[in-house]
């Protein structure tokens, strides 16, 4: 008799235990978080991580989650380095990822031609690929509010403006120090093109991995005495290129980093010699947003916090917010669109092709100035979103300029050339955006 | 009891010579073989293959080359990480420039150029040994990375500098490329490490493994006893370097699917070295046992937090794992110098006497 009773108990919890498990799944988004808070990119790696959880954390405690789904994550440390990164990323996807933010261009590398095969959304906010800004070769990656070849250009056009008008700019001698990789080398071809129809001088200059040691390359600056600088750093490299910069005397607020190169960790070091540096962005930095105002109220002062309290507000603690609530905000698109079921990456993928996001909605989120609104279509997945530059005043990062556009007539032919050539690598096809709803 | 010999006898001088001349030895690794080629890609998910077994194998066939170099022939080398890059962009400059070759083609080839390059980079271990030529082959790590960097044509003027697999079929089932599945690419994978493995054995036991150790041994005695050391060195460097090339290929083509340089950092010659002379220098079984050491341990340190639902940081596991690994690494090192190789070799000696030793 008993072994009867518990034979039934067993058969039912059998059956209902995977409906239990169901409704569970139902209220949640998944989204792994491939970090690095150890290594020589933590510098880099620990405040946009604790940014993006912190804005996750909001949206849970405060709305109780994006139209009634809950946020789940999990992080995963990947020391910047590609193979952890994929380990991560096959760990986590079975967890019905929706999306994945990879942190590093050289994972993201990794995850494109995987992302359509696993159905996951690959968000390389910024940085990634550049060809894969054409949609329609790459329906799985999204690199908006902007890329390195737009970044580049859009450097390009501010240090013109400073210079008097773009005819100004022939003959005038910029530099590019990257990084050696394939995150630093991205800016290059953008770079030698606009060299040529401006005719200004450039030279480039590539510093290896992890980046601390930088003599030779700051030798040939003092050599070549460039009028402007432009550098594509990550981690460890930025606070050491700042501080040769400072040794050998260079004027500061000619030396410009990408928005990988222009955080808090990058300039202190360097103490005042620092002063002046300036950085691209896409967002503003500090905290004095109402965004901010709410992660403390609903975050912080519950002890719920990533970080600590008085390091918020740092350039890279601002991308992660931003990371964030794009990502939060394509999920909330294609909720609206599919609501009251359980989203899957399909779905998402179409709430993150069709993210309008405009300046009231910015004003909604208690974003308005923070960031640029985006607007991201079938044929492009970047959105081109002008750049902000801001500059370092010993104390805080300020911004110095007004939205610097991109140069879109140069980048996107640039961008739509690349993604044939890379779409054929992976033997892809041209999808027709006209089909698409 | 079960592990004895007594009453095999050997009738002729094929059977005495046999690579297991026991036929326990022989039934139990048949099975091994069988088991690794049927049951993970039947069983084990998509995260294990491509997580574990995939690097597990292909490490396993670099850890080979490498050590019948310095465990065979006694020369150090650090250019392992090298040697697999120009397995990697042989590669793939190869199967770009003739999409229509088979792709295992592509992998002997790329070994090819792997060897001609590491023939190149020996010729300095006639003139300098030990940590000298550890610098040697050092410079050869750092030249060969600088040199696919620099040079754009390696890559096809990719704007990135990455190189990217391109798909790619044997017999009609795609090998490479995103949609090559992962136990497709594992049973490839283990496929060469099997026919690579059976090779190495036999070279190994025949009259050039014996010349590669009687150089490692004493150098000036093999030269008078006949052993020519130009010729044996060089031979070394060039088979081992085809080894590495191949899973240099096959690291970018069956593994990563694409790679930039930073893949073959000097830190790549350093885990191979690694997984040598924690196996055991100078044993092909140890070559896989050193990989699976070092493949397995931090993946199993990473999952253990999760499976007993310890909640904590990221960033704090990270480091316990990293010194757990190292105290590990310490540990096996003073307990069996001679690596886990000289432990399995131990067991199988005691089992011989089981139940009853004297």
């Amino acid at each position: 008799m008993r072994t009867r009773v518990l034979l039934g108990l067993a058969i039912l919890a059998l059956l209902l235990g995977p409906l239990a498990l169901a409704g569970f799944a139902q209220t949640n988004a998944f989204i792994p978080l491939l970090v690095y808070r150890t290594g020589p990119y933590a510098p880099s790696g620990i405040p946009i991580a604790n940014g993006f959880v912190d804005y996750f954390t909001l949206i849970n405690e405060r709305d109780g989650g994006i139209n009634g789904i809950k946020v789940a994550w999990e992080e995963c440390e990947t020391q910047y380095d590609t193979k952890q990164g994929v380990e991560c990323y096959e760990r986590l996807k079975g967890k019905s990822a929706l999306l994945v933010n990879p942190y590093s261009t050289g994972i993201t590398y990794q995850l494109i031609p995987k992302a359509p095969v696993d159905k996951v959304v690959v968000f390389s906010m910024g940085y990634g690929m550049s060809a894969a800004s054409d949609g329609r070769w790459f329906p799985w990656v999204f690199n908006f509010p902007t890329n390195y070849w737009s970044q580049a250009s859009a450097v390009v056009r501010y240090i013109s403006q400073q210079e008097g008008g773009l005819e100004k700019l022939k003959g005038k001698k910029i530099a590019h120090i990257y990084h050696n990789s394939p995150y630093g080398k991205e800016a290059n071809s953008t770079l030698e093109d606009l060299a040529k129809k401006y005719q200004f001088e450039l030279t480039l200059l590539a510093v290896d991995h992890p980046g601390q040691e930088q003599k030779s390359t700051w030798l040939q600056i003092r050599r070549l005495n460039p009028d402007w600088i432009f550098m594509s750093g990550w981690g460890v490299m930025n606070q050491v290129a700042v501080k040769e910069a400072a040794a050998i005397g260079f004027k500061m607020d000619h030396f410009i980093g990408n928005w990988w190169s222009a955080s808090d960790a990058d300039v202190t070091p360097a103490g005042e010699a620092a002063k002046g540096y300036k950085g691209a962005t896409f967002h503003a930095p500090g905290i004095g947003y109402k965004v901010h105002t709410e992660v403390i109220k609903h975050v912080y002062d519950k002890g719920k916090g990533a970080g600590k309290k008085e390091e918020m507000g740092s350039p890279l603690y601002n991308r992660g917010i931003v990371n964030a609530m794009l990502a939060a905000e394509a999920i909330r698109t294609a909720a609206v669109k599919y609501p009251k079921q359980a989203l899957n990456a399909e779905q998402v993928r179409w709430g993150f092709e069709n993210l309008n996001l405009t300046d009231k909605r910015l004003d909604e989120l208690g974003m308005k100035g923070f960031t640029h609104p985006v607007k991201v279509s079938c044929e492009d997945h970047e959105g081109g979103g002008p750049v902000l530059i801001q500059q370092w005043d010993g104390k805080k990062w300020s911004v110095v300029s007004d939205w610097v556009p991109v140069m879109h007539e140069v980048v996107r032919p640039k961008i739509e050339a690349a993604a044939v050539e890379e779409g054929k690598k992976l033997g892809y096809t041209q999808r027709d955006c006209s089909k698409e709803k | 009891m079960i592990y004895r010999e007594a009453g095999q006898f050997k009738t002729s001088y094929g059977a005495d010579q046999a690579i297991f001349p026991i036929v326990q030895d022989r039934v139990l690794v048949t099975l091994g073989i069988l088991a690794a080629f049927l049951v993970p890609p039947l069983v084990a998910d998509e995260y294990w293959l491509q997580a574990v077994l995939i690097p597990l194998v292909i490490y396993a066939l670099a850890a080979l080359g490498l050590n019948l170099l310095t465990g065979y022939a006694g020369q150090v080398s650090l250019g392992t990480g090298g040697f697999m890059a120009v397995g990697a962009y042989a590669a793939f400059k190869v199967t770009t420039a003739f999409p229509g070759l088979s792709i295992l083609a592509v992998f002997v080839l790329a070994g090819l150029m792997a060897a001609a390059v590491g023939l190149v980079f020996g010729i300095p271990s006639l003139r300098i040994k030990g940590f000298y030529l550890a610098v040697a082959t050092l410079a050869a790590q750092f030249f060969l990375i600088w040199l696919f960097n620099k040079v754009a044509w390696f890559t096809n003027y990719a704007s990135s500098g990455t190189i990217t697999a391109p798909p790619r079929t044997v017999f009609g089932v795609m090998v490479t490329g995103p949609l090559a599945t992962a136990p497709v690419r594992y049973v490839v994978a283990l496929g060469v490490l099997a026919v690579f493995a059976l090779i190495a054995k036999n070279l190994v036991r025949g009259r050039m493994g014996r010349s590669w150790m009687a150089i490692r041994d004493r150098d000036i005695a093999a030269e008078i006893i006949g052993v020519r050391p130009l010729r044996t060195k060089l031979l070394a460097f060039g088979v081992s370097s085809f080894y590495c090339g191949v899973a240099g290929a096959e690291y970018v083509f069956l593994y990563l699917g694409s790679a930039e340089t930073l893949a073959f950092d000097i830190g790549l010659s350093f885990l191979v070295l690694f997984m040598v002379i924690i196996g055991g220098l100078g044993s092909i079984l140890g070559s896989f046992l050193g990989a699976a050491f070092i493949v397995l341990v931090p993946i199993f340190l990473t999952n253990v937090p999760h499976t007993l639902g310890l909640a904590m940081g990221v960033a704090l596991q990270k480091q316990i794992e990293l010194m757990v690994f190292g105290a590990l690494i310490i540990f096996f090192l003073i307990v069996e110098p001679h690596g886990l190789a000289r432990l399995w070799q131990i067991t199988k000696e005691k089992l011989r006497l089981w139940p009853f030793p004297y």
